[in-house]
C-alpha cells in the first residue's frame, strides 16, 4: 500500500494505510518497524493544539461579550442619568413632581404606577395560572394537553404592541362601557373606582398584563410541576389520598419554591413591560386611589417622553428611571431564576 | 358544586371495617371523608373552570386579530407606502422593507455571537465556574426590559452618530436576540450524544474540526429552529426602536438614517385618530402573528421529534 506522503492528507489515507489491510506486513512486523505508517502520516500532520485554542479563544471571547453586554448597559445608564443622580440623589424616588418645563424631576409617581400595575396583574393573573397548570399536570385528558400547551406558548409569543392595538380597541371601550360602570355600581364604596371613566387607566393596564403574564406563568408553573416525580404522587395516592389530597401535599408542596420563582418571573416581566401598558395607561404623572385614573409607569414614560425630551436634565431623569427598571428588573429576574433553578435542576433547562 | 358530595359518601368506597373495633361508617369518619372528597371536586371543579376562564377570551383575542387582520388586508399593503392624512388606500411597503433591514442587521450581528456563544457553554465550559455565569448572565439578560435596550443601543449608536439610524435599531435587537440563541443552542448541542463526539476525536479530528462538523452539523435543525424563534420575537419589538430606529414615512434604504419598522408603525397608527391608519395597524398586526405562528410550530415539530426539549 501507500508508503508515500499523500500531499494533501484528509482523514482517509489513515484508515487505508491500517496495517491490517496491508497484505506485506504482518503484525509484528509493523510493531518492530521504527516508525509505522501511520504514525508517520499522524507526526506529518499538525497537532491542530493551535487551531483548537484559537477556535475555543472564539467561543470564548463570544461568550464574554455577553457579559461585556450587560456591564457596557450597566456603565452607560450611570453615565448618562449622572447629572439627575448629582442633582437629586435619592431623593428622585421619593419626590412626585414631574415638570420638564422647570427641571424638576421625581420618579414616585411611576414607581407608583409601576407597582399597582404589576402587583393587581399578579393578583389576577396568579390564581388562574396556577389553576391552568394544575388542569394541565393533573386532571387534563392526555389528548387535550398538546393543543392548549401550544396555545399558551403562542400566546407569550405574541408582540406586546399587537396586545396594546387589540387593548386599546377592545378592552378599552368593555372597560368604557360595561366593566367600569359595573365596578363602580357594586364595589364603588371600596373608593377604588371613582372619578370619570374613560376606559383607559391604572385597573386597564393591569387586565392587559395579566393576559400577558398569565401564559408565562402557568407555562413556567406546568414545567415545574412534571418535574415533580411521579413516586411523589404515586405514595401519597397509596396512602388513600384524594386527587386534591395528592396535588397539595404531594405536588404543591414539594415544587412551592419554583412556582413562587415562576409567580416572581411573571413580576419582573409585568414591571418591564412598555409597549401594550404606554398605550392603555392613559399616561398621566399623578397618584391617585382611584383605578380608573389614568397613570404611568417606569416603562411607559421612557417610552413616551424619550425621544422628544429636551434638555439635559430631562433626558438625564428619563435615563435614570430606566437604570431603576434595570436594577430592579435584574434583581427580580436573578431571585426568580434562582429559584425556579433549585426545582428544576434535574431536568432539562427551558430558555425561556 | 355539587352539594349531594357534601352529605353522601360516593358509591363503590364502602369497604366495611378496615380493622375490628374501626367502624368506617361512623358518623365522625363519614363526614370528614365527605369534606374531603368535596374538596377534591371543588377544586377539579375549579381548575377547569379556570382553564376554561382562561382558554376562552385568549382563544377569542387569536380570532378577533386573525379576522381583523384578514379584514384589512390586501395586496396594496404590500406594495404601496402610507398614504397622506385623509386620504384612502396606502400600505406599509416600506415599513416591511424596513423591518427587513433593521432584523438583517440584528441577525448578522446576534446570531454569531449568540451561537459562538452557545458552544462554548456546551462544548467548552461544562462545570466550570465561568460557564456558570456565563448562563446565569444570559438569563439575567433575557429578563432586562426591552425599552432598557433601546436606551443602551441610543447610547451606544445615536448619540455617537448624532442622529437616528437602521444601525442603532439592529444593534438593540441583535443584543435581545443574543441570550435565547445562546441558551437554545447550548440545549441543542446537550442533546447531541458523546459517542458521537468521541467516535471523531478517536479518529483525530481536532476538537474544532469536531464541533463544526459534528455537533454543530448533528444539531443544526434544533439551532436553526431556535435562531428562528429568536428572530420572530425581535420582529416584534417596538419600545427598542422608539428611539433608535425612530420611523419614517417614506422609502429609506440607508443604514444610518431613521428607518420605518412595521412594529413602530402599527403602534404610531394604533394610536392615531384616523380609521384607514387602524385598518393598516390591524393588517400590519397580521404579519407579525403569522410570522410568530410559523416559527413557534416549527419549533413545536422540533420539540415532538425530540431534537429540542422545550426550547419554546
Amino acid at each position: 500500500m501507500t508508503t508515500e506522503e499523500d500531499p494533501k492528507p484528509t482523514l482517509r489515507p489513515v484508515l487505508v494505510a491500517a496495517p491490517p489491510h496491508d497484505p506485506g506486513t504482518t503484525p509484528t512486523d509493523s510493531i518492530t518497524a521504527p516508525v509505522s505508517t501511520i504514525r508517520r502520516y499522524l507526526m506529518s500532520r499538525r497537532s491542530g493544539a493551535v487551531a483548537d485554542r484559537i477556535f475555543m479563544g472564539a467561543m470564548l471571547t463570544c461568550a464574554l461579550i455577553i457579559f461585556a453586554i450587560v456591564i457596557f448597559i450597566v456603565w452607560t445608564l450611570v453615565i448618562r442619568s449622572k447629572l439627575s443622580l448629582h442633582q437629586f440623589g435619592f431623593r428622585f424616588f421619593l419626590h412626585s413632581a414631574w415638570d420638564p418645563v422647570n427641571g424638576d424631576f421625581g420618579a414616585l409617581p411611576f414607581m407608583y404606577g409601576t407597582i399597582v400595575t404589576s402587583l393587581l396583574a399578579l393578583v389576577m393573573a396568579v390564581p388562574l395560572a396556577m389553576g391552568v397548570a394544575i388542569f394541565l399536570t393533573e386532571l387534563c385528558p392526555r389528548r387535550l394537553r398538546t393543543p392548549i400547551s401550544f396555545l399558551t406558548e403562542l400566546l407569550a409569543a405574541i408582540p406586546s404592541v399587537v396586545y396594546g392595538l387589540w387593548a386599546v380597541f377592545v378592552l378599552v371601550p368593555i372597560m368604557r362601557d360595561q366593566l367600569g360602570p359595573w365596578l363602580y355600581k357594586y364595589f364603588g364604596w371600596t373608593h377604588l373606582f371613582e372619578g370619570y371613566n374613560f376606559g383607559v387607566g391604572l385597573l386597564t393596564a393591569s387586565i392587559i398584563l395579566a393576559i400577558m403574564i398569565l401564559p408565562i406563568i402557568s407555562s413556567i408553573t406546568r414545567d415545574i410541576m412534571l418535574a415533580v416525580p411521579t413516586s411523589q404522587r404515586e405514595g401519597v395516592l397509596a396512602l388513600g389520598a384524594t386527587r386534591w389530597e395528592m396535588i397539595r401535599t404531594g405536588v404543591l408542596r414539594n415544587a412551592r419554591i419554583g412556582i413562587v420563582g415562576a409567580i416572581i418571573l411573571g413580576l419582573g416581566r409585568a414591571l418591564g413591560e412598555t409597549m401594550a401598558v404606554t398605550m392603555v395607561i392613559g399616561n398621566h404623572p399623578d397618584i391617585g386611589t382611584s383605578l380608573f385614573a389614568p397613570g404611568n409607569t417606569l416603562a411607559s414614560v421612557i417610552a413616551n417622553e424619550f425621544s422628544e425630551a429636551t434638555g439635559d436634565m430631562y433626558l438625564s431623569a428619563l435615563v435614570e428611571i430606566g437604570l431603576a427598571l434595570f436594577l430592579v428588573t435584574i434583581v427580580v429576574n436573578a431571585i426568580a431564576r434562582g429559584l425556579v433553578w433549585a426545582v428544576t435542576r434535574g431536568t432539562p433547562a427551558r430558555a425561556h | 358544586m355539587n352539594t349531594s358530595a357534601l352529605h353522601t359518601p360516593p358509591p363503590g368506597r364502602d369497604d366495611g371495617p378496615l380493622h375490628p373495633g374501626l367502624n368506617m361508617n361512623s358518623r365522625w369518619i363519614r363526614i370528614n371523608r365527605a369534606r374531603r372528597y368535596a374538596a377534591n371536586h371543588l377544586v377539579t371543579v375549579l381548575a377547569i373552570a379556570s382553564t376554561v376562564v382562561v382558554i376562552l377570551p385568549l382563544i377569542a383575542i387569536l380570532a378577533y386579530l386573525l379576522f381583523m387582520g384578514a379584514h384589512s388586508l390586501n395586496l396594496n399593503f404590500f406594495t404601496k407606502i402610507p398614504a397622506p392624512v385623509g386620504e384612502q388606500g396606502g400600505g406599509m411597503a416600506n415599513a416591511i422593507a424596513g423591518s427587513g433591514i433593521v432584523l438583517a442587521i440584528a441577525s448578522v450581528l446576534g446570531i454569531p455571537i449568540g451561537i459562538a456563544a452557545g458552544v462554548y457553554l456546551a462544548e467548552f465550559g461544562r462545570g466550570r465556574m465561568l460557564a456558570a455565569a456565563v448562563r446565569f448572565t444570559a438569563d439575567v439578560l433575557n429578563g432586562v426590559p426591552s425599552i432598557v435596550m433601546g436606551i443602551a443601543a441610543y447610547s451606544l449608536v445615536v448619540v455617537k452618530q448624532g442622529h437616528f439610524s437602521a444601525l442603532a435599531g439592529g444593534v438593540a435587537l441583535a443584543v435581545m436576540m443574543v441570550p435565547t440563541i445562546t441558551r437554545t443552542t447550548e440545549e441543542m448541542l446537550a442533546t447531541v450524544p458523546n459517542a458521537i463526539r468521541e467516535a471523531a476525536l478517536g479518529l483525530g479530528v481536532p476538537k474544532w474540526r469536531t464541533v463544526l462538523s459534528v455537533s454543530l452539523k448533528t444539531a443544526s435543525p434544533g439551532i436553526i429552529t431556535g435562531c428562528m424563534l429568536a428572530f420572530a420575537r425581535v420582529a416584534g419589538e417596538t419600545a427598542p426602536l422608539l428611539f433608535t430606529a425612530f420611523g419614517n414615512q417614506f422609502w429609506s434604504f440607508k443604514l444610518n438614517e431613521p428607518i420605518a419598522a412595521l412594529p413602530l408603525q402599527i403602534y404610531v397608527y394604533a394610536i392615531s385618530p384616523y380609521d384607514e391608519w387602524h385598518r393598516l395597524a390591524w393588517a400590519g398586526s397580521l404579519v407579525l402573528i403569522v410570522l410568530i405562528m410559523v416559527s413557534v410550530t416549527l419549533v413545536r415539530i422540533y420539540a415532538a421529534r425530540g431534537m429540542m426539549k422545550g426550547a419554546s
